[in-house]
């Protein structure tokens, strides 16, 4: 620890209980943060890919999770280190950002730091070699932009869709039927979609999950599923031409919000009260039935006697919905959200073709469809599947696909997969690095090196010998001039991931690099680590 | 240069192949442990729930004895919710699919010790899967048309599922209680509607089937004990003090004459509410809160039969069959839908008194009256009831079947094997382990039994080359015997449940190269 003095000698105290923190500076703070950079990018290393393999997770509460997914790996990791966590959040960017993509931006900048490990220990200056990245990261960008393809697709010819999709969900573990959830996938976006604007709201599509039933019985419904069932159990489990009240006021006295007491003091209150009340119960249920309502759809409980008034008048009524749900329903039925009685019209209430309550399994499981709705704006795809983390995986792949499709439809850029990408960029940065003048140049060649990282470890998740397979093909994409020769991680037989139909979207690529660069640029700049020590 | 705490404190890191063998041999322990119970002569656990009174379940299902383990190794975990999901989704089969996962890890624990790598034996699983499945599909036989043979294939399965159990001594009359009480559902697979009463006393042989609906209740003092033709009100409204419900609202007196009034006009307006409830024209009322005294004693002058505090189930189950509907207010008695039933009368089942509901409108629910000698023989035959239920109501809703006894799995086995030698590659070695893990299901029925699996299995294997053969394992005699003769039947939709979920979580298992454990949730301990 270093310690100031002033003057006459005395030791001069700079930080609060300056002997109770450890402190890292200088050379050896980056290469602990690059190490511990390049450990939390080596645990997700073998993730990436078709062939990669899944990670086992155990929460604090001895939950398990099973995933492949590089965001929700580092996520639940429970990481204590600064740095680590910074690759958390690299990652986490990337998942908001564009969804896909979560781990190969973390062994990008794994493999980033490992490089400029070793220009630091040529004596190249951190900030330089930072200076280097930088210039790199954008030759890589623009050649990205350069090789990328326009991609036409249509509402009637999704095909294109279903295949980028396809890529995404083939390095997880329902690639069993990526076909299908591809389409799925594609068909929530693309009924969600606000083309000419292309924009897509992925609030609109709800992902609901129910243990049980096969994987392939995963399905897409046009309009709403909640996992609630009628108040009544009496009540007609099916209803057509539904005509909806959303409400978000409880079937039950009212109680203002400002303090007050009701005194009763005489026999003619008591009964006046007692009258008061059922009015009140009658007066409510009266008012849905007279705006033609034949549904009740609510954010909050019902009285017993509410209840009964209901199914005796004949309206089916759902309590206890939430409010994320409300919406949805709301937005779907065309209805609006009503929060008084007194507000309630003809005109408010939303509309849908068909209501109806569906049991699942031998236990007591009711689901209510809401579909045919008038405004199929909003979807639901339900997944099922053999055991709980098997749906939740389901459900962080089919987002990525989502996240992939509505990506494809804001900007139908594409480059293709396979490590494709990364080498034909490597060529790229490593052509410009030798124009370039100045220490620079070898960092804008380390980063070419970097890039290669991801075909590597794609060729080594795959089981083929990493260095022979990327030699070859980067000798046959310089020979051939052909940007598009890839790892062939399926053993299909063909390098070229144009006929393979591998592809990723242009700025997700894009993104990738942007976020690795600058994730890593930051570690670099880091030369004094002041951490509590261990007590 | 060593990272040093890149994980919190207690959090632990395995990677790679000691990562595997750590989920290996946790699944393969919890396999080996529900191992024992699988088949007709298989045995029992004592469970000792770890809460007060150190409560002891004694049980064959494999479910239950998963459910109450406490487990930490992350995989073993996978195994228990498959189990589970088993449970909920198809209600048997629930050993068999951790058996069968179990056997396929065990032998891709093999695989991967020659180098063969997860992702091959993961694709070979799934080839290997993807072919059993068509086997099963073609040999499955559907009876849907017949009745009688469909009736007489219920009667099969649910023998079948009852013969591992502690039933297994009475099976074929609670086989035919079981599918009666199926058969009354017509084709709804809501098991509510069959109500279990489970009573000490007696032998598991005086169990029954009541036709009606058997209400765990008392008849209130005073009151008829038997009535005919019973008009049937189903209530959920206070029958106690009437209370305001508006926000706020309290009494406010100055004088004790006024309480007096008070009190007197809340029992007018309590005996106004028994009035309108009498005025419906009922002879029965049924209430899901307390009756209190008063109008408890209201009804007894009118000659009602009053019945307080039936348990939700109770009451919705009372309306499903006697078709009334559950009201909370009176105000108008013409619209109220009233349950009706032949004769209500009290019984007595052991030394309790019951109120019984016969001759009612729904012929769809009954009540099955289980007797025995402890409450743990007669929880054990609780659930050994429901699986057979089940089982029989999705049979009811998807009526293939298939033979018993190692049938199917040594038809699988058979196909999966000609599906190995056929496919060229690393992957052929995975479907050939597919095929082993399928035959291990009848070695571990014949083991379990104490016969000579190895004999049995070989001889099952040279039968099952010859075209159609129904062969499986004869437990009874001890040797290979022809399915179909003995009756013995298993429903293709559990088989199927059975073979996939086992599949995803194998396949789950060995997807995993490295597990983190995070560090456990400080608890303040009161310890």
């Amino acid at each position: 620890m270093a310690l100031a003095f002033d003057e006459y000698g005395r030791p001069f105290i700079i930080l609060k209980e300056q002997d109770r923190k450890s402190r890292l500076r200088g050379l050896d703070a980056q290469k602990a943060n690059i190490a511990a950079g390049r450990a939390v990018a080596r645990i997700l290393r073998t993730s990436l890919g078709p062939k990669g393999m899944d990670k086992m997770l155990q929460s604090p509460d001895g939950d398990v999770i099973i995933t492949n997914d590089g965001a929700t790996i580092l996520e639940q990791m429970d990481v204590d280190n600064q740095i680590a966590k910074l690759m958390v959040e690299l990652s986490q960017s990337q998942d908001y950002e564009i969804g896909d993509g979560t781990t190969g931006v973390v062994v990008m900048a794994g493999s980033l730091l490992e490089q400029a490990e070793k220009l630091l220990e040529r004596g190249i200056h951190p900030l330089r070699v930072a200076e280097g990245y930088e210039v790199a990261s954008r030759i890589a960008f623009d050649h990205l932009e350069k090789i990328s393809q326009k991609f036409e697709f249509s509402p009637d010819n999704i095909e294109p869709l279903v295949q980028t999709c396809m890529t995404t969900l083939s390095s997880k573990i329902v690639n069993r039927c990526k076909l299908a959830l591809a389409e799925i996938a594609v068909k929530a976006v693309l009924a969600v979609a606000d083309l000419e604007r292309k924009d897509v709201n992925l609030d609109l599509i709800k992902v609901e999950g129910k243990v049980g039933g096969k994987l392939e019985d995963t399905e897409l419904i046009y309009g709403i599923v909640v996992d609630k069932d009628m108040s009544h159990p009496q009540m007609p489990k099916r209803i057509e031409d539904a005509k909806i009240a959303i409400l978000t006021c409880p079937f039950e006295p009212p109680k203002p919000k400002t303090k007050h007491k009701v005194d009763i003091d005489s026999v003619e209150k008591f009964q006046t009260l007692r009258d008061q009340e059922r009015k009140y119960f009658d007066d409510m249920v009266q008012k849905c039935k007279d705006v033609g309502a034949t549904l009740v759809i609510c954010q909050w409980g019902f009285d017993d006697e509410a209840n009964h008034l209901l199914m005796h008048r004949n309206l089916p009524a759902v309590r206890w919905v939430g409010g994320v749900e409300l919406e949805l329903i709301a937005i779907a039925t065309g209805g609006r959200i009503v929060p008084r009685f007194q507000e309630l019209s003809s005109e408010k209430l939303g509309r849908a073709g068909i209501v109806r309550e569906k049991s699942f399994g031998t236990t007591k499981d009711r689901m209510l469809y809401i579909e045919q709705c008038a405004n199929s704006r909003a979807v639901t795809i339900f997944i099922r599947g053999g055991n709980k983390m098997m749906i939740e995986e389901t459900k962080r792949s089919l987002h990525d696909a989502l996240c992939v499709a509505r990506n494809l439809i804001r900007n139908n850029s594409i480059v293709y997969g396979g490590g494709s990408a990364e080498i034909s960029c490597s060529v790229a940065v490593e052509a410009a690095a030798d124009r370039h003048p100045g220490v620079e140049q070898y960092a804008i060649r380390s980063f070419a090196e970097a890039l290669d990282a991801i075909p590597l470890a794609l060729a080594e998740n795959s089981g083929l010998p990493p260095i022979d397979t990327l030699t070859a093909v980067k000798a046959q994409q310089i020979k051939e001039n052909n940007p598009f020769c890839g790892i062939d991680c399926n053993d299909v037989g063909t390098n070229d991931m144009k006929e393979q139909n591998v592809f990723e979207t242009l700025i997700g690529k894009q993104q990738q690099i942007l976020l690795a660069t600058q994730v890593v640029k930051m570690i670099l700049k880091i030369d004094d680590v002041i951490s509590p020590s261990e007590y | 240069m060593p990272v040093e705490r890149l994980l919190k404190d207690d959090a632990t890191e395995e990677k790679g192949e000691r990562a595997r063998m750590a989920s290996f041999v946790g699944a393969m322990a919890i396999a080996d442990l529900v191992k024992t119970t699988l088949g007709p002569k298989g045995m029992d656990k004592i469970l000792q729930s770890t809460g007060r009174g150190r409560n002891i379940t004694v049980t064959n299902d494999g479910a239950t004895i998963l459910k109450s383990l406490h487990i930490d190794n992350p995989a073993a975990k996978v195994l228990v919710d498959i189990s589970k999901v088993q449970d909920d989704e198809v209600g048997d089969g629930t050993t068999s699919v951790v058996v069968l996962a179990g056997e396929l890890l065990r032998e891709a624990e093999k695989l991967v010790a020659m180098k063969i790598h997860p992702m091959t034996i993961i694709a070979g699983y799934r080839m290997a899967v993807e072919c059993a499945r068509d086997a099963l599909l073609r040999k499955a036989m559907d009876n849907k048309q017949d009745s009688e043979k469909f009736r007489s294939d219920l009667m099969n399965i649910a023998m079948t599922t009852l013969s591992s159990k502690i039933l297994s001594q009475d099976k074929e009359y609670f086989a035919k209680l079981a599918v009666d009480a199926v058969l009354r559902l017509k084709g709804s697979t809501n098991l509510e509607a069959i109500q279990i009463l489970k009573k000490p006393g007696g032998s598991l042989g005086d169990s029954f089937l009541d036709e009606g609906f058997i209400l765990d209740k008392k008849i209130g003092v005073g009151q008829p004990k038997r009535i005919e033709n019973a008009k049937i009100l189903v209530a959920n409204t206070a029958m106690d003090t009437d209370k305001v419900k508006i926000y706020g609202a309290r009494v406010r007196v100055d004088s004790m004459s006024k309480v007096a009034e008070i009190e007197a006009a809340e029992k007018q307006k309590m005996r106004e509410k028994v009035q309108k409830i009498i005025a419906h024209g009922i002879n029965c009322f049924i209430n899901r809160q307390l009756i209190y005294n008063f109008p408890e004693e209201l009804f007894a002058d009118a000659g009602i039969l009053a019945i307080e505090h039936a348990d939700f189930e109770g009451i919705e189950r009372l309306a499903l069959v006697t078709g009334g509907e559950i009201a909370s207010t009176f105000d108008n008695p013409e619209s109220v839908k009233l349950g009706h039933c032949k004769l209500i009368e009290e019984i007595m089942i052991g030394e309790d008194k019951l109120i019984k509901f016969s001759g009612v409108e729904m012929g769809q629910a009954c009540t099955i009256v289980l007797r025995g000698a402890s409450a743990h023989v007669l929880d054990e035959a609780e659930r050994s009831l429901h699986d057979a239920l089940c089982v029989l109501t999705q049979t009811v809703a998807d009526s293939r079947v298939l033979l018993g006894g190692g049938w199917p799995e040594m038809l699988m086995a058979k196909e999966v094997d000609e599906l190995a030698r056929k496919t060229p590659g690393k992957r052929s070695h995975a479907i050939d382990a597919f095929s082993r893990a399928l035959q291990a299901i009848p070695t571990i029925i014949a083991d379990n039994a104490g016969l000579d699996s190895a004999e049995l299995v070989s001889q099952l294997r040279a039968e099952h080359h010859k075209e159609g053969s129904n062969a499986g394992i004869d437990v009874i005699t001890g040797g290979v015997g022809d399915m179909q003769k003995l009756g013995i039947s298993e429903s293709f939709k559990v088989k199927q449940a059975v073979l996939l979920s086992a599949t995803e979580a194998a396949e789950m298992i060995l997807r995993v190269d490295e597990i983190i454990t995070c560090a456990p949730r400080r608890r303040e301990d009161r310890m």
